[in-house]
């Protein structure tokens, strides 16, 4: 007797996307628009990887670590603005301190500074140091990264369908990339190098959601010649829900687990994870495809397509 | 029946036993590891400094210092180069940009000083170890400009060249002191043109280290002015070839430094060092450091000291006075020892830098990231406990959504996590937080290509189709949609480690891997276990 899975999403299920595309444009405009405001207004919390400055991760002895009176011993200290908060466990305290004037040297100045004042009563758990020439080097080079990678993926797109379907997919992926980027504005979470990753992360996957249900449209163009598009493009989306829908699952599941329980360092990373895979999912189903509606796709044979037909049916 | 070519089959089995046994390695001790016999593979994945704790850092070589130090020194060729040639009445000779300039007051000499200058040229600008350039670029111009004014240039080629001689310099001098400290497996490369990368693993007290490596540590002697006081000297006017230099401890009433006037001449310079060791004085017992000259400078204190006993001279360190003793006795030995303030610690390090030399440049910390062992087992654990649990997570959801199919998938998820940790040992990667990170991810994107092949069987199965040809149907048609949507995945990360940093750079490199291991264990691995399932059972209806 064989074992049987259980199917989350049910067979031949016929949701209404593209009749509701005008509202999922209309969101999407919203948290782009929200998105570019928050941005502008609120500011990004950039890390000390693009501002440069100190930050220390100590762990104080005893039960719970004083941090009003940790804060008081940097009061006349003249490293600027010194923050602390309680990072992970109530012993542990993260100390920032804002980028010295006075160049590179004056970084480490503060650093030594920052441990004599706290002296050997606490534990060293992580020091970092950024000065201003690295820190400049490390957001252009995280703007680079973004950018090639949108420019890579939008070639890459192209070469592999037609040009309608590459800008659809880019339009979606910049959605994803700029209302994750509001989001780190919206809640003030740390913008670091690592959030680079994740961005450059969700990117990959998001186009991945989109190249899934792309796939299908194509095949489907090919196959229902004369079918209605928003009709071809409703039936697409609907015979890859399942599957758009498990992958979501396993990779979310996946990162519950990191933002749980893989540490107060990452959680942030973990976090606009979760939130990329959400929107990158959204974004394929709701923007890409419905897009592609207003990019007269032309439906006539392609060659290279059935070239490449042929070749899949031979392995 | 569904076929699979017999080869197919050596390679998944080839590829699994491999993956096994590069892995291995990283779930016994280090220990043991290192005990394993040398054809079986026992490399363990390196872990990153964020994991294992340690020092990360990127330093800068002031090499604008270098060049000037050197243009100087050329100035001074320029000098007596044109004095050798007869020429007596000059002006304007100086330092400007990358060029030395000299006016030759009758321009009748200017051609003569002209040869004699690019003769100069050839004999000392050279690159590499002492090459005269013979090919196109010139190592050097000397030109009459128009206002008459000879301009002796360096180009840009032979600034780069001693640019990069002295970084190279400074990171064997940094080597030597890192060595001494005792730090194991140490990294220490250059990076561009002017920066050094220093990995320091398991280094527990990095301000030290820093302040270690980061000193010029120029060490030399010099005798006090003997007529002119340091109080005369600050009020008045310098004499000539003196310097006023502060003490490197010593405080005078109201806080500011003493001070000591010093002739500029240097008696002694510690270039001519061969030994330094911390000691202590066998009157006093207060931390001294004892150091031995080679021949040369063995000599050539032993005469300064037996001309001027009774005076006092100044052991300078980096422009600053760290001793100043009274000269009782010719020191003939070529050995002498150094009273500073010294705590015990501090003589070790003093004597550590003397016997590692000095740097050619100042160096700057550009960039510090440390992380204490505390941490680096924190993150370790908690990556751990994250990859376990997400693991069973998705192993249960794939068993629960595709039954037996699932099964298929889910034994080749294991796999993927072995030939993960495969991939790691052999090539060797760094495993780094982000990294862990990447492995998580992968975990829960792995199981993408088993999802669409299984929903396509289903969409197969339901058009009627039987268990074979739906199976072949399945695979064939989801095929081009996962590699379209790994390699999209796969540029995203090849992008970021191009344009990563560090700990970033981890993480692209294990998603990377982690596609890669994905799209052979799902398409390889679960086809195998499908297609033996199918001829053992030969089933009916696909469990799917």
């Amino acid at each position: 007797m064989a074992w049987h899975g259980f199917n989350f999403i049910p067979a031949g299920i016929k949701y209404s996307f593209i009749p509701f595309r005008k509202l999922f444009f209309l969101f999407s405009a919203l948290l782009i628009v929200g998105s570019l405001g928050l941005y502008f207004v609120k500011g990004l919390n950039y890390g000390i990887d693009f501002k440069g400055g100190i930050l220390i991760e100590v762990r104080t002895a005893g039960d719970k670590a004083d941090i009003a009176a940790m804060r008081a011993l940097f009061k006349d200290s003249g490293l600027g603005e010194v923050a602390l908060q309680e990072f992970g466990r109530p012993t542990d305290v993260l100390i920032r301190v804002q980028r010295q004037e006075g160049g590179e040297k004056a970084q480490q100045v503060a650093v030594a500074k920052v441990k004599q004042i706290l002296g050997d009563k606490v534990t060293y758990r992580r020091t970092e140091s950024v000065g201003p020439k690295v820190s400049e080097e490390l957001f252009w080079d995280g703007v680079y990264a973004v950018l090639a990678a949108i420019l890579a993926i939008l070639i890459y797109i192209w070469f592999r369908f037609e040009w309608q379907f590459g800008l659809g997919a880019v339009i979606a992926l910049s959605h994803d990339v700029l209302s994750t980027i509001g989001l780190f504005a919206l809640f003030q979470l740390e913008f670091n190098l690592s959030t680079v990753a994740a961005v450059l992360t969700i990117a990959g996957y998001s186009i991945n959601d989109t190249v899934v249900v792309f796939d299908r449209v194509r095949e489907n163009l090919r196959k229902y010649k004369k079918m209605p598009l928003s009709e071809l493009f409703n039936n697409s989306i609907n015979e890859t829900l399942s599957r758009t829908v498990m992958t979501s699952v396993t990779t979310l599941l996946a990162l519950l687990a990191l933002y749980i329980l893989g540490g107060e360092i990452i959680k942030d990373f973990s976090l606009a994870m979760i939130w990329g895979v959400i929107i990158g999912t959204y974004s394929s189903i709701c923007l890409a495809v419905p897009i592609l509606l207003y990019l007269s796709i032309d439906r006539g044979a392609d060659v290279s397509d059935n070239k490449e037909e042929v070749a899949g049916e031979a392995t | 029946m569904i076929y699979f070519a017999r080869w197919k089959v050596v390679l998944v089995c080839v590829v699994c036993v491999f993956g096994i046994a590069f892995s291995a390695p990283n779930f016994i001790s280090e220990e043991k590891a290192e005990a394993l016999p040398k054809w079986v593979p026992n490399q363990q994945v390196v872990l990153g400094l964020d994991l294992q704790g340690g020092s990360h850092l990127l330093a800068e070589v002031k090499v604008s210092d270098v060049i000037k130090a050197r243009l100087e020194a050329l100035r001074d060729s320029v000098r007596s180069t044109v004095r050798k040639a007869g020429i007596r009445r000059y002006s304007r000779l100086g330092v400007s940009g990358n060029s030395v300039t000299i006016k030759i007051t009758d321009p009748k000499q200017n051609e003569q000083a002209l040869k004699a200058l690019r003769e100069l040229g050839t004999q000392q600008i050279t690159i590499g170890d002492g090459q005269i350039a013979t090919d196109g670029d010139p190592l050097f111009t000397v030109e009459l400009n128009e206002q008459g004014v000879i301009v002796f240039t360096v180009t840009e080629r032979t600034t780069n060249d001693w640019s990069i001689k002295a970084v190279n310099q400074t990171i064997e001098v940094v080597r030597l002191r890192v060595d001494e400290t005792g730090v194991r497996e140490p990294t220490i490369q250059r990076q561009g043109t002017d920066r050094i990368l220093i990995q320091l693993p398991g280094v527990k007290d990095p301000e030290r280290i820093k302040a270690i490596i980061g000193k010029v540590a120029k060490m030399t002697f010099h005798l006090l002015h003997p007529r002119v006081s340091a109080e005369e000297a600050m009020r008045g006017r310098i004499p000539p070839g003196a310097k006023l230099l502060p003490d490197a401890e010593e405080k005078d009433p109201s806080g500011n430094p003493r001070m000591y006037l010093i002739q500029k001449k240097v008696m002694v310079s510690g270039e001519n060092l061969v030994d330094s060791q911390p000691s202590f004085d066998q009157r006093t017992n207060e931390p001294v450091v004892t150091f031995r000259f080679d021949s040369v400078g063995g000599r050539k204190f032993g005469n300064v000291t037996g001309k001027n006993v009774g005076r006092i001279f100044a052991i300078v360190l980096d422009n600053k006075v760290i001793s100043a003793p009274v000269i009782r006795e010719p020191i003939l030995g070529g050995t002498g020892q150094i009273s500073g303030n010294f705590t015990v610690e501090s003589a070790q390090d003093l004597a550590l830098l003397l016997r590692a030399g000095s740097l050619p440049a100042a160096l700057t910390y550009l960039e510090e990231r440390t992380v204490g062992p505390g941490l680096g087992a924190d993150s370790i654990a908690a990556g751990k406990i994250a990859s376990i649990i997400g693991m069973i997570l998705v192993l249960i959801f794939m068993a629960v959504a595709y039954g037996l199919f699932g099964l298929f998938a889910n034994i080749p998820l294991m796999f993927n996590m072995i030939l993960i940790f495969g991939g790691l040992s052999f090539l060797p990667a760094t495993l780094t937080l982000p990294g862990i990170a990447g492995i998580v991810l992968t975990i829960g994107m792995a199981v993408d290509a088993n999802v669409l092949i299984f929903e396509r069987i289903r969409e197969e199965v339901r058009v009627g189709r039987t268990p074979i040809s739906a199976i072949e149907a399945g695979y064939s048609r989801a095929i081009t949609t996962i590699i379209d949507a790994n390699l999209t995945t796969l540029i995203a990360a090849l992008l970021l480690y191009q344009f990563g940093s560090g700990p970033i750079r981890g993480f692209a490199v294990t998603l990377s891997i982690g596609i890669a291991t994905s799209m052979f264990t799902a398409i390889m691995l679960t086809r195998l276990l499908i297609v033996t399932w199918l001829r053992r059972k030969q089933p009916e209806i696909l469990p799917v």
